[in-house]
């Protein structure tokens, strides 16, 4: 077998190949809910109910993507400039333990205190991934390497953390950190809903993305650095002054997923804020093909299918789990249907 | 010898009514081809006329939609790569497919022994290998790394190999491209000895000169058609450039030149590749850079270009030397660059014509006014080019992958010129064009010399250095060779010089008596 490259794909092909994916995966997700031994049309009533089936259920999707968007924003935006930033991770927490320390130790008004942890998020995580970027612009050094090892290294810093300086003298001895007062939380998107400003600010983010992306000069050298960074070398493109600038937005974004957690939701700072945004947030940014304003989209539907998966094994006896295969097996089909809209498998 | 070949039985390779689309394009169109046992068959035609796609059909690599390739009177089946190799045809690319670190012997039998007898037969097979050079004057020795080796006695590896395999029919793409004029010539002595020995060789390429030269017959492909096919001693070199291209053509007359003052100066300049060059571009004057390919070529480009800096010397331009030195700083020196590569260096395949055609010049107004893209003034931009360049493409909004080289190098060009440079540098500017937009390119760089630019012309192909060049210097190994104007040199000394010859540590071959009014024809390879 071999592939041929096309030169100029179909509409049919460029849309057909995605939506035939999705149905590969809900049938993947089928046969599995039938060796779990449910009804597989009853699972997925189950999961899109539990997604969408209400208003709260639905605010707990919004919710849950919050986060996702930000991450996913910040692969999609590294990705492009070919800068690959597994670390979105460690910038989250970054992040968040920059909100946590603005919000405790500085005693101001909250009006004061929401913009200077957002701030002080959107700094800490692009200084996260400054150091990567350097030791690969200036020495060659893999950043898949650097940003992923980094995730352990601020995990384990975080740990340290909430076990000494930061514990909560109050946690009854969880490691937690002390809350941010109260009136620094992040308002009510709309009054008397389960839904925090931190998604308006995600949406906010993405079309900023989009907008850099598509109308600014950075966004057009981050676009030429991704697609071929010796002809951007060659006709005068700056190369690692425009990683640089994409790694302190990137970090940026990510840290934000960090600050809306705390500041919306959580109010403090545990090792468990994130399980995983950092890393889901490449699924999402791959499930987006890099756009932005995919991202939101691609986001809620992960989201969806990890708040449904919850509702759905109360109700049905299928594990959650089933939520992570189904991602995984949208993200292979979809890098599939993303591979044969660009070629065509030839025999022999 | 070039005559028509004796008929002994049924010929040796048979292509019928091979036809290939891909999508709207029909790239091979009801091709028929017929190889004797013992001529030189000679495929011409431009680029994008079909050659590749036809040799990658009798390779297998693509499978034909319709039509049969048939060696030695047997029916190959379609799309399969080995069949072609155990049918006993071999292809020396135009790219070398060697390992680098083994030595050459090695090379011929990677992939003829089984894996699990390491060294047994070994020296059977250097005996072999010996008599085949022996036989086919490819002097190579068996035991030289291949990174050691010149690129005329990698091609000989190249065909080694195949003649290891027991090729019984021998195709080489653009074999000529990389050789120096006196390589060219022991080449062709190989292909006569070849088909004296009764093999069969396809020769595909799309220099006339030496058409003429090697080959019994020509096929001449046009736009996926078989549009021609006449014995050599019937046709001459404008009837054969007249089919192919299917229109009369008119090459470029440069008249005299009226060089002005220095633009840009290298005084005993070295750097990565390049030892103690000196160098002087005039304004209203083309240099012309011959040399066989990686002797420095690149390294002096990347020095122009503003990749690279000097390690020692004096580098000036317009008298001043230039402070930090970039690809930026190059542009804003006033150097104009025509890449060698436009498809990895000179533009960005999946950007559209607008965004390729601002690609040095996006940072500045209109296009861009504090940090915002201008669009619209961009788009303009790429649709003057377009106009004023004749560039072919359905519109500005198109990626630039799906355009021709031609019209790609017409877009740099538009990209390179609307900036009024004051030095061009022109690296390959016309490698792979067909002879439209050979044409074209060549008239728009002398119109630039006439305007007052100076010129740095780096080709590999001889032809087009003696003709555009008002002043020639050779380069081998990293070293400049003086300058030779216009007219003083023959392309044999030329070579004499490209294979290293003359360059001081060798006498005083620098007094060599040179012919003169040679006119570039490159009448010495057709010996």
């Amino acid at each position: 077998m071999r592939l041929e490259a096309i030169a100029d794909p179909t509409l049919a092909r460029s849309l057909g190949l995605p939506a035939l994916a999705l149905v590969a995966t809900v049938l993947v997700g089928a046969f599995l809910a039938m060796l779990a031994g449910a009804d597989p049309l009853q699972t997925f009533g189950l999961i899109v109910k539990g997604a969408a089936g209400s208003k709260f259920a639905l605010l707990e999707t919004l919710n849950r993507a919050t986060p996702l968007i930000f991450t996913g924003l910040a692969v999609a935006v590294a990705f492009r400039a070919r800068l690959w930033n597994i670390g979105a991770e460690a910038q989250l927490y970054a992040g968040a333990l920059a909100t946590v320390l603005i919000g405790t130790k500085l005693a101001l008004p909250g009006a004061a205190l929401i913009p200077l942890m957002g701030l002080g998020a959107l700094v800490a995580g692009g200084l996260v991934l400054l150091g990567p970027v350097l030791l690969k612009t200036r020495l060659g050094v893999d950043e898949v390497v650097t940003t992923l090892l980094f995730n352990f290294i601020m995990l384990l810093l975080i740990s340290l953390l909430l076990e000494g300086p930061l514990k909560d003298p109050m946690g009854m001895g969880w490691p937690k950190s002390e809350p941010i007062p109260r009136d620094a939380r992040l308002p009510r998107l709309v009054e008397g809903l389960r839904l925090h400003w931190g998604f308006g600010l995600a949406l906010v983010s993405a079309v900023a993305v989009w907008v850099i992306q598509t109308r600014t000069t950075l966004g057009y050298e981050i676009r030429a650095v991704g697609l071929n960074a010796q002809a951007a070398r060659f006709a005068g493109i700056p190369v690692g002054a425009v990683l640089v600038k994409t790694a302190l937005l990137s970090g940026g974004l990510a840290a934000l997923a960090g600050y809306s957690e705390v500041a919306g939701l959580k109010g403090n700072l545990t090792l468990d804020l994130s399980p995983g945004f950092g890393y889901t947030g490449i699924v999402v940014a791959m499930l987006a093909l890099l756009n932005p304003l995919g991202v939101v989209v691609s986001a809620i539907f992960v989201a969806g299918i990890f708040v449904g998966a919850d509702g759905m094994s109360r109700a049905a006896e299928v594990p959650t789990y089933i939520a992570d295969i189904l991602l995984a097996t949208a993200l292979l089909f979809m890098v599939l249907a993303i591979l044969l809209t660009k070629f065509r498998v030839r025999r022999g | 010898m070039p005559s028509e070949a004796p008929a002994q039985g049924g010929p040796v390779l048979r292509l019928s009514g091979i036809t290939k689309r891909f999508g709207a394009l029909v790239a091979n169109d009801g091709i028929d081809l017929d190889l004797a046992r013992g001529e030189v068959l000679a495929l011409l035609g431009e680029n994008g006329a079909g050659k590749t796609t036809l040799m990658n059909i009798l390779f297998g690599h693509y499978s034909a939609d319709s039509g049969a390739v048939e060696v030695m009177g047997k029916t190959l089946p379609p799309g399969q790569p080995g069949a072609a190799l155990r049918a006993g045809v071999g292809m020396v690319h135009q790219h070398f497919t060697l390992a680098d670190n083994l030595t050459a012997l090695d090379n011929i039998l990677l992939g003829t022994e089984p894996l699990w007898k390491p060294g047994l037969g070994r020296g059977a097979a250097r005996a072999r290998v010996v008599a085949l050079s022996r036989d086919f004057g490819l002097a190579v020795d068996p035991g030289a790394m291949v990174a050691d080796l010149s690129v005329g006695e990698r091609q000989r590896v190249e065909i080694l190999k195949a003649l290891y395999r027991d090729a019984r029919i021998l195709i080489l793409d653009e074999p000529t491209a990389v050789l120096t004029p006196q390589e060219t010539d022991a080449l062709f002595e190989t292909l006569r000895r070849a088909v004296a020995l009764g093999l069969s060789v396809i020769f595909i390429s799309h220099k006339l000169h030496e058409v003429m030269a090697i080959a019994s017959r020509v096929l001449v492909l046009r736009h996926g058609r078989l549009v021609g096919a006449v014995t050599t001693t019937d046709t001459d070199r404008h009837k054969l450039a007249e089919m192919m291209v299917g229109a009369e053509i008119t090459p470029p007359a440069p008249s005299r030149a009226t060089p002005g003052a220095p633009l840009l100066v290298l005084d005993r300049v070295s750097g990565p590749g390049l030892r103690d060059v000196s160098l002087s571009l005039r304004a209203g004057q083309i240099t012309g850079l011959a040399g066989v390919s990686g002797n420095g070529q690149g390294a002096l480009a990347d020095l122009l270009s503003g990749l690279a800096t000097p390690t020692a010397g004096r580098f000036e331009i317009a008298g001043n030397p230039p402070g930090a030195w970039s690809p930026r700083a190059a542009i804003a020196a006033g150097i104009g660059r025509i890449p060698e590569d436009r498809h990895r260096t000179g533009t960005i395949a999946d950007f559209s014509l607008t965004e390729n055609a601002i690609l040095e010049t996006y940072a500045d107004a209109p296009v861009s006014r504090s940090g915002w893209m201008d669009w619209t003034h961009a788009r303009q931009r790429a649709e003057g080019i377009i106009a004023q360049y004749d560039v072919r493409c359905p519109g500005p909004q198109t990626r630039i992958r799906l355009l021709s080289g031609g019209n790609m190098q017409k877009l740099i060009l538009g990209r390179v010129l609307g900036e009024n440079p004051r030095v061009i540098l022109a690296n390959q500017p016309v490698r792979g064009l067909d002879i439209g937009a050979v044409t074209y390119v060549q008239n728009q760089l002398l119109a630039a010399r006439d305007a007052g630019a100076a010129i740095l012309l780096i080709s590999e192909d001889l032809d087009e250095i003696l003709t555009l060049s008002d002043v020639i210097h050779v380069i081998s190994a990293g070293r400049l060779s003086p300058a030779f104007p216009r007219g003083t040199m023959k392309p044999a000394d030329l070579g004499q010089w490209m294979a290293g010859h003359g360059f001081g540590d060798h006498g005083n071959e620098e007094d060599r008596k040179t012919g003169q009014g040679d006119k570039g024809q490159g009448g010495s390879n057709a010996a």
